[in-house]
């Protein structure tokens, strides 16, 4: 199937609205001066009315290990501050912080096999789950390559960040950008995010910081490049993430193909054993007992 | 070092656990047993009808299971439908590129045949509450004659095979550790399909004392074939993995040589070849098989996860 987006079918966006369709819009996230306050995680709770993680809340559950006790995206929490503690010596280290949401992939895996088309793309080109519509099959669970949704407890469906549709759509900023104390968490316009991304990171590298790069702002590179991007500075897997983020239907015309010769091959050879058999009863039947 | 671990084992799992497995275990032997029931009635001789109705019964009822199964599973049970029809648009729901619409359209014909089958094969049976019961099919009897016996038997066969493939076509359409890493998982689903099938269907047959020893004879040597191709897809679907067979690299890993290839594939096929020891048993370990291997796949899958920023396995 390569990387060609293919078509959906639950299409938010009249015709109409996308005649005016508004420029793609977006998150670049500079992790270089996330101070890991969680200020985004607070907001996107606030904001969008999400549980908190586990029970509801009813007893807290501390990781015990870091600062970090979100531990990963899911349906009651759409942003996820992650601590990365790389401290080869008690004097000698470094933190990495980094606020991990939604990438709001141009061809998106979720959007790509939900089979009741809750997940669609939305004129700022953002990707969302329509709650009412979602039955919580979880296919999309398993196809984002970035582990990013989960079912909500209260809703029962499959949810994370809408990018803030609600407040987008009416002009406003999302809510953990705006919360964001030091901008590591900008939004904007694509197109102007990337120029931004890369002026910042051609800096860092002037100034020394030679392992700094742009983790999905290619257009080119996988998924037709990730709505949400990021400048790190250490190797993708180092912060949770994979190197080479795929569609899920990269497997569907192989997969199908070798098992549609499978079938085809076993149901001929059946037909074929059986049919012989009948021959056979067919000619014993026939052919006269000889007498001895 | 995670920096050498592949793109998918930084993925989320979606909780596909104990019934989706039986699901898959369970469509599957459906799956086979129409495809079974289609081909006899196709090719098979007057002697072959009592497997046939035991086919049909069987995928009839896993028909049902299974739609019973699927419906569970869903964190919003009452919102099935949205399966089939748009919620939004009452009009139909079907996406050719995802392997889960796919499935839910195979399933609905998969039990539009299974039903067929078994209004044909109620035909013959001479219980008295069926005398009452047959009055009624009369008007379905249409059924049972060509050229509908023929488009149903077909229709058994084609949308058999797929119930019994597309499940591991639909694992491999994820971004899931063991799943996507490979484009093997739909056959070696399929042939665990028909050999759990053929099983059952032999299981069932001794059950009920049906004995006929030229269609025995058939479904032996037809299960031999499905239970080789079995072996060799597991070895190249393990293969085909590459750097992901890792995730194998565990108790998971164990089970899938010991309990499925040896256990629930070489040992029976030894026993078939020694025809003294009966079918109960190796009909019994192929059962238990194909279950331990959907748990395999699945399970050995479901544990890897990240939380922070590590990968948990
Ligand atoms: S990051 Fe995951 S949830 Fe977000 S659009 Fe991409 S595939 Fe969908
Ligand atoms: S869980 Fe909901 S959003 Fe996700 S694939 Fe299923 S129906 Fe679509």
């Amino acid at each position: 199937m390569g990387t060609r987006m293919l078509p959906i079918v639950s299409q938010a966006v009249s015709p109409a609205a996308l005649a005016s369709k508004p420029e793609p819009t977006g998150f670049f996230t500079d992790t270089t001066i996330c101070i890991g306050c969680k200020a985004c995680e607070v907001a996107c709770k606030e904001w969008n009315q999400l549980p908190a993680r586990g029970d509801g809340g009813a007893h807290l559950e501390m990781s015990g290990q870091s600062y970090d006790n979100t531990l990963e995206l899911s349906g009651d929490s759409w942003r996820h501050v992650k601590f990365i503690e790389q401290f080869p010596e008690p004097y000698e280290g470094r933190w990495l912080m980094m606020s991990d949401v939604c990438k709001h992939c141009v061809q998106a895996p979720c959007l790509e096999v939900c089979p009741t088309g809750a997940i669609i793309r939305t004129e700022f080109d953002t990707v969302v789950i329509q709650s009412d519509t979602c039955n919580g099959c979880r296919d999309c669970i398993g196809a984002c390559p970035f582990g990013v949704i989960g079912i909500n407890h209260v809703s029962n469906t499959a949810q994370k960040c809408t990018l803030c549709y609600d407040r987008t759509s009416v002009g406003l900023e999302p809510a953990c950008s705006k919360a964001c104390p030091t901008d590591s968490i900008q939004f904007g316009p694509i197109s102007e995010l990337r120029v931004r991304a890369e002026a910042r990171a051609v800096q860092l590298r002037e100034q020394g910081e030679t392992r700094a790069y742009l983790y999905g702002a290619d257009p080119n590179g996988p998924l037709g490049g990730l709505n949400s991007f990021y400048l790190l500075v250490d190797e993708p897997e180092v912060y949770g993430l994979p190197r080479d983020p795929k569609l899920p239907s990269r497997n569907l015309a192989k997969g199908s193909l070798l098992s549609s010769i499978a079938a085809f091959g076993m149901a001929v050879a059946g037909a074929l054993t059986l049919r012989g058999r009948r021959m056979k009863e067919v000619a014993e039947a026939s052919t006269p007992e000889h007498v001895s | 070092m995670q920096t050498n671990l592949p793109s998918t084992f930084f993925t989320a799992p979606p909780e596909f656990g104990w019934i989706i497995i039986l699901y898959f275990f369970i469509g599957g032997i459906g799956g086979g047993s129409l495809l079974l029931a289609g081909l006899l009635r196709l090719f098979g001789i007057p002697a072959d009808r009592p497997y046939i109705r035991l086919a049909s019964f069987l995928a009839v009822v896993c028909a049902g299971i299974s739609a019973v199964l699927l419906i569970a599973d869903l964190s919003s049970p009452l919102r099935f439908w949205h399966m089939v029809i748009q919620d939004h648009t009452l009009l139909p729901m079907f996406k050719w590129w995802s392997a889960m619409s796919d499935g839910v359209w195979i399933l609905l014909a998969f039990s539009l045949f299974a039903g067929t089958a078994t209004i044909d094969a109620l035909q013959d049976i001479e219980w008295p509450p069926m005398r009452t019961l047959r009055s009624l099919l009369r008007v379905v009897r249409f059924i049972s004659r060509p050229p509908f016996a023929t488009i149903s038997a077909i229709g058994g066969i084609v949308s058999g095979l797929s119930l019994a493939g597309y499940t591991g076509v639909l694992l491999a359409e994820t971004n899931r550790p063991i799943w996507s890493d490979s484009s093997w998982l739909g056959i070696v689903f399929l042939m665990s399909a028909l050999s759990t099938s053929m099983a059952a269907v032999m299981l069932l047959s001794h059950w009920r004392r049906v004995h006929e020893t030229s269609t025995l004879e058939w479904l032996t040597r037809f299960d031999l074939v499905a239970m080789v191709l079995e072996l060799v897809a597991i070895v190249c679907f393990v293969i085909s993995l590459g750097n992901a067979a890792q995730a194998l690299y565990n108790v998971w890993g164990v089970a899938l040589v010991l309990g499925v290839m040896v256990v629930g594939i070489v040992v029976p096929l030894v026993l078939q070849r020694r025809s003294n020891h009966g079918i109960v048993l190796p009909a019994s370990l192929v059962l238990a098989g194909g279950l331990l291997l959907r748990a395999v796949v699945l399970l050995g899958s479901e544990r890897i996860h990240v939380v922070g920023t590590q990968v948990v396995r």
